[in-house]
C-alpha cells in the first residue's frame, strides 16, 4: 500500500512536468537546429543532404488580395530559384506565406513575429515602417546581415532617391520595390452624363468640387470619394489627408518648423472633407466608416457608382486591371480617366506648385534572425532582379525600382503619366519612427471632419493628440 | 472548504459512541495523506497557476508601469513611467467612454437580454409539449455552439447594407446597421450568442423547485406574475446570481463583437476588450495596453466579489 501511494504520488507530480517539458522541447527544437546551421555555414557545403528551408512573407494571396504577386512568387520565382540553385548543389526548399489583411494588422502580425525572434526569412515592409521596425531592431542594415550585400550589382540601378525609401540613417534595410504616385480618377461615362469634359484637369478645389456638384445631379452616383477615417488606415493619410495638404501649401513636418498642428492648411483640408460629407453630401460619410469600406469603394467605382476616386496607380494596374480579381473593368481603358490633384488654388500648394501628389513605396528585407544569410539574400537579388522583374510586370506593368526594367517596361498610359507628370510634382512622408502614429491622429482627424465635427474642432483635436506623440515642442505653430 | 466541512460532519457525530474523535481525524485528513504528500498533489496544481496565471499577471503589472511599444525604440528599449499609464486611464476620454459603452453592453445585452429572454424562454418550454421543447432548446443551443467567428459571418450577412437579410425582408434597402445602430447591432449579436446558457441553467433551476409549492400556488389562485414573484423567485435566487456573475463577467470580457464593428464607426463600439486590442496591438502602445488591462483585471475581481459577498448573506 504504501509503495502503491508513493508511486501514485510521484506519478500525480511528474504527469505535469512531463508536459511541461515535452511543450519546452517543441519550442526548443527548431532552434537547436539552427544554432547547429549558424554555427557552419560555410562547410554545409560538404553536406548537401542538409536541405535550407526560406520563408518568403508578403501581404498578398492567392486569390485575394494582390492576386498575381502572390501567383507570380508560388509559381515562378520559387520553381525557377529552387531549380536553379539545385543546379548549383544547394538544397534549398523556399516556401510563401501569404496574407491577405489589411496592411495595419499584416504590419502588427510582423511585429509579433519579429519580437519573438520568428518570421519569415525574407518579408516586405512598407517604407514608413522601416525607422520603427530598425529601432525596435527587427531589422537591421542589409550588410550586417550578410557581407556580400554591398556587392550586388543591382544597386546602381536604383536610384538614390527610391533607396531612401528602404533605408534609415544613411543605411540600407532592404531592397525597394519601386515607387508609386497620386491622381483622381474619374469615370469619363458619368462626367459625359453630367456634362464635364472627357479630358478634365481641375486646377482648384473649387473646379474639384463644381464637378462633384455636377455629378450630384445623376441617380444613385457618388459623386467624391475621398478617403477618411481609421478603417481605411494609411489609405486615408496618402489618398487624402497628405495631398490636400500639399495642395494646402503645407508638408506634413518640415525640417525648420516641425509637424504640423492645428494650422491654416490643416484646417482647409478638414473643411473640405466637411463640405463634401457633411456640408453639401457630395461623398458617402458611412461608406468611409466600413470596416471593408476601400474594397467596397473600390467595387463601386468599378460599377460606375462612383464619379471621382483618388488612389494610387495601384488602383488602376492591381484592382480595376481587367485581370483583376478585386473589381476587374473590362472597359478600363476606355472608362477611366485621371486627372492631376490640385492645389487648393493655382500656386497655393507646396513650394508654389499648382498640382500635387504624394508618393511612397515597400520593399522587401532579410530578417535578422535568418538561418541562412547568404542564401536569403541570393533569393531576396533574385527576386529582384532584371529578369525577375521583366517577367513579373511584363502584362502588369508598375514603376518598379529599377531603372533598366522601367525603360523596358513602361508603355501602360497612366504609368507612363504617372512616372513622367506625377513624379516630378509628388512628394514623400517623413520616415520617423513617430510618423505612423501622426498618420492614425489624421485619419481621426478626417472621421470627425467627416461626420459633421467643424474644421477647427477635429483640427484641435489633433493637435492635442499631436502634441502627446511627438512632444508640443515639436509641432510647428 | 475544509473549515465548512467539519461543521457540516460534526451533527452526526454524537449518534454513534466514540464516533466524534475518529471523524475529526478523517475530517481533518480525509484520504489519509498527510500534509506533506498532500502538499505534493496540490503543487503540480499549484505550479501551473503560477506559471499560467500568477506569473502573467505580475508580469502585466511591471509591464503596465514601462512605456513598452510594439515598434519603434521603446520596444527595444522600455523605459519605467510608474503610474503614468494608470493616470492616463482615468484621464482618458476614450477610455472613460469605453468604459461606459461597456456597462451599456453588458447591462443590455448580459441582464436585460441573456437572462431575461434566457428565463422566459425556460419558462415557457417548461410546461410546453416534447415534441417543441427539444427543437426549442436545439437552435437556441446551436447558436451558441457554433464558433463565435462562424456566428459574426452570419451575421455580417444578415446586416449587409447592400445585400443584407435583413435589409431584404425588411424592405429598408441601403440601411448600413453596423453604421448606423452599431450598438444595438451587438447587442443583438450577444444576445444571440450567450441566451442559451442562461436558459439551460434556469431550465435546471426551474425543474428544481417543488412540484408542490407550485401546485398549491396555482389551487390558491396566484397569476403569473405572483406565482413568479411569491415561489419561483425565493426558489432560484441562487441560481440568478450565478446567472448573473457568469453572464456579466463573460460579457464584460467579450472580444467577438470586434469581429462585427472592429470597435467602429468612430469607436462607438469600442468597448474595453477591443479598444485594449487596438491600443496595445494596432497603436503598439503595449505599456499601456498592459495597465488599461490590469484595470481591466480589478474591475473583474470587484464583481466577483460583490457576488461572492451577496451569495455569502444568502446563505447565513
Amino acid at each position: 500500500m504504501r509503495t502503491f501511494r508513493s508511486r501514485a504520488l510521484a506519478a500525480a507530480v511528474l504527469a505535469p512536468l512531463l508536459v511541461v517539458t515535452a511543450c519546452g522541447d517543441d519550442d526548443e527544437a527548431p532552434a537547436d537546429e539552427g544554432a547547429d546551421d549558424q554555427e557552419e555555414p560555410d562547410d554545409g557545403e560538404d553536406e548537401p543532404a542538409e536541405a535550407a528551408t526560406l520563408t518568403i512573407s508578403k501581404n498578398s494571396i492567392r486569390g485575394g488580395k494582390s492576386t498575381e504577386e502572390a501567383e507570380f512568387i508560388e509559381d515562378w520565382i520559387i520553381p525557377e530559384f529552387e531549380s536553379r540553385m539545385a543546379e548549383e548543389g544547394v538544397d534549398v526548399t523556399v516556401n510563401f506565406e501569404g496574407s491577405g489583411a489589411d496592411d495595419e494588422d499584416y504590419k502588427t502580425a510582423l511585429a509579433l513575429d519579429l519580437s519573438t525572434g520568428a518570421g519569415a526569412d525574407v518579408f516586405a515592409i512598407d517604407g514608413i515602417w522601416v525607422g520603427e521596425f530598425a529601432e525596435a531592431g527587427y531589422i537591421q542594415p542589409l550588410n550586417q546581415i550578410y557581407d556580400g550585400v554591398d556587392d550586388w550589382d543591382g544597386w546602381s540601378q536604383i536610384n538614390e532617391a527610391v533607396q531612401q525609401n528602404m533605408s534609415f540613417n544613411g543605411e540600407r534595410y532592404g531592397i525597394p520595390g519601386g515607387t508609386d504616385g497620386r491622381v483622381i480618377y474619374f469615370n469619363k461615362e458619368l462626367f459625359a452624363q453630367a456634362g464635364l469634359p472627357e479630358d478634365w484637369q481641375p486646377t482648384s478645389w473649387e473646379e474639384l468640387l463644381d464637378a462633384g456638384r455636377a455629378l450630384a445631379e445623376l441617380d444613385g452616383v457618388i459623386p467624391i470619394q475621398l478617403n477618411a477615417g481609421t478603417p481605411m488606415g494609411e489609405a486615408t493619410t496618402m489618398q487624402g489627408v497628405l495631398p490636400m495638404l500639399a495642395g494646402a501649401g503645407a508638408r506634413i513636418w518640415e525640417e525648420d518648423s516641425g509637424w504640423q498642428g492645428a494650422s491654416e492648411p490643416v484646417q482647409q483640408v478638414l473643411d473640405l472633407y466637411y463640405t463634401i460629407y457633411v456640408e453639401e453630401g457630395l461623398g458617402d460619410p458611412l461608406l468611409q466608416q466600413e470596416a471593408a469600406g476601400r474594397d467596397n469603394s473600390f467595387l463601386q467605382f468599378s460599377e460606375g457608382q462612383i464619379g471621382m476616386l483618388l488612389e494610387g496607380d495601384y488602383l488602376w494596374r492591381s484592382v480595376i486591371s481587367p485581370d483583376s480579381d478585386l473589381a476587374p473593368m473590362e472597359n478600363r481603358d476606355e472608362v477611366i480617366g485621371w486627372a492631376k490633384i490640385p492645389a487648393i488654388e493655382p500656386g497655393a500648394g507646396v513650394d508654389g506648385q499648382d498640382f500635387v501628389s504624394m508618393s511612397g513605396g515597400g520593399g522587401t528585407v532579410l530578417n535578422p534572425n535568418t538561418e541562412h544569410p547568404e542564401l536569403a539574400w541570393e533569393l531576396l537579388t533574385f527576386m529582384e532582379s532584371e529578369e525577375a522583374l521583366l517577367e513579373r510586370h511584363a502584362e502588369q506593368p508598375r514603376i518598379t525600382a529599377r531603372d533598366d526594367v522601367n525603360a523596358q517596361l513602361i508603355d501602360d498610359p497612366l504609368i507612363s503619366y504617372i512616372a513622367e507628370e506625377v513624379l516630378p510634382i509628388t512628394f514623400y512622408r517623413p520616415g520617423f519612427e513617430t510618423y505612423p502614429q501622426v498618420s492614425v491622429a489624421l485619419q481621426e482627424a478626417t472621421a470627425a471632419a467627416a461626420d459633421g465635427t467643424t474644421a477647427a474642432d477635429a483640427a484641435a483635436d489633433y493637435q492635442a493628440t499631436l502634441e502627446g506623440i511627438v512632444g508640443a515642442d515639436n509641432v510647428a505653430n | 472548504m475544509p473549515t465548512t466541512s467539519p461543521t457540516e460532519l460534526q451533527p452526526q457525530g454524537p449518534t454513534s459512541p466514540g464516533g466524534p474523535l475518529r471523524r475529526r481525524g478523517t475530517a481533518d485528513d480525509a484520504a489519509g495523506l498527510g500534509r506533506s504528500r498532500a502538499s505534493a498533489f496540490v503543487a503540480p496544481a499549484l505550479v501551473m497557476i503560477g506559471i499560467f496565471l500568477v506569473f502573467p499577471a505580475l508580469w502585466t503589472l511591471y509591464l503596465g508601469v514601462t512605456n513598452w511599444r510594439l515598434t519603434g525604440a521603446a520596444a527595444a528599449d522600455p523605459e519605467f513611467v510608474g503610474l503614468d499609464n494608470y493616470l492616463d486611464a482615468l484621464t482618458d476620454d476614450r477610455f472613460l467612454n469605453s468604459l461606459y459603452l461597456t456597462v451599456i453592453f453588458v447591462f443590455f445585452s448580459a441582464i436585460a437580454g441573456q437572462m431575461v429572454i434566457g428565463f422566459t424562454i425556460a419558462w415557457v418550454l417548461r410546461l410546453s409539449s416534447k415534441r417543441i421543447r427539444p427543437a426549442v432548446e436545439m437552435l437556441v443551443l446551436i447558436a451558441w455552439i457554433l464558433p463565435a467567428s462562424v456566428i459574426a459571418w452570419l451575421w455580417l450577412a444578415l446586416l449587409d447594407r447592400r445585400s443584407g437579410t435583413l435589409n431584404t425582408i425588411l424592405g429598408t434597402e441601403g440601411t448600413a446597421w453596423l453604421l448606423e445602430y452599431p450598438m444595438q447591432s451587438i447587442i443583438a449579436f450577444n444576445i444571440f450568442n450567450g441566451t442559451a446558457f442562461s436558459m439551460l441553467l434556469f431550465g435546471a433551476a426551474l425543474a428544481s423547485i417543488p412540484p408542490s409549492q407550485l401546485e398549491t400556488a396555482r389551487m390558491v389562485g396566484a397569476g403569473t406574475w405572483a406565482t413568479l414573484r411569491d415561489v419561483v423567485f425565493p426558489n432560484i435566487r441562487g441560481h440568478v446570481l450565478t446567472v448573473m456573475l457568469l453572464v456579466t463577467l463573460w460579457t464584460f470580457n467579450v472580444f467577438t463583437p470586434f469581429l462585427l464593428t472592429a470597435g467602429g464607426p468612430n469607436q462607438q463600439t469600442e468597448i474595453l476588450p477591443v479598444f485594449i486590442y487596438r491600443l496595445a496591438l494596432q497603436a503598439g502602445e503595449l505599456g499601456k495596453g498592459a495597465a488599461f488591462s490590469l484595470i481591466m483585471i480589478l474591475i473583474n475581481l470587484v464583481i466577483a466579489l460583490v457576488y461572492l459577498r451577496v451569495l455569502r448573506e444568502r446563505r447565513t
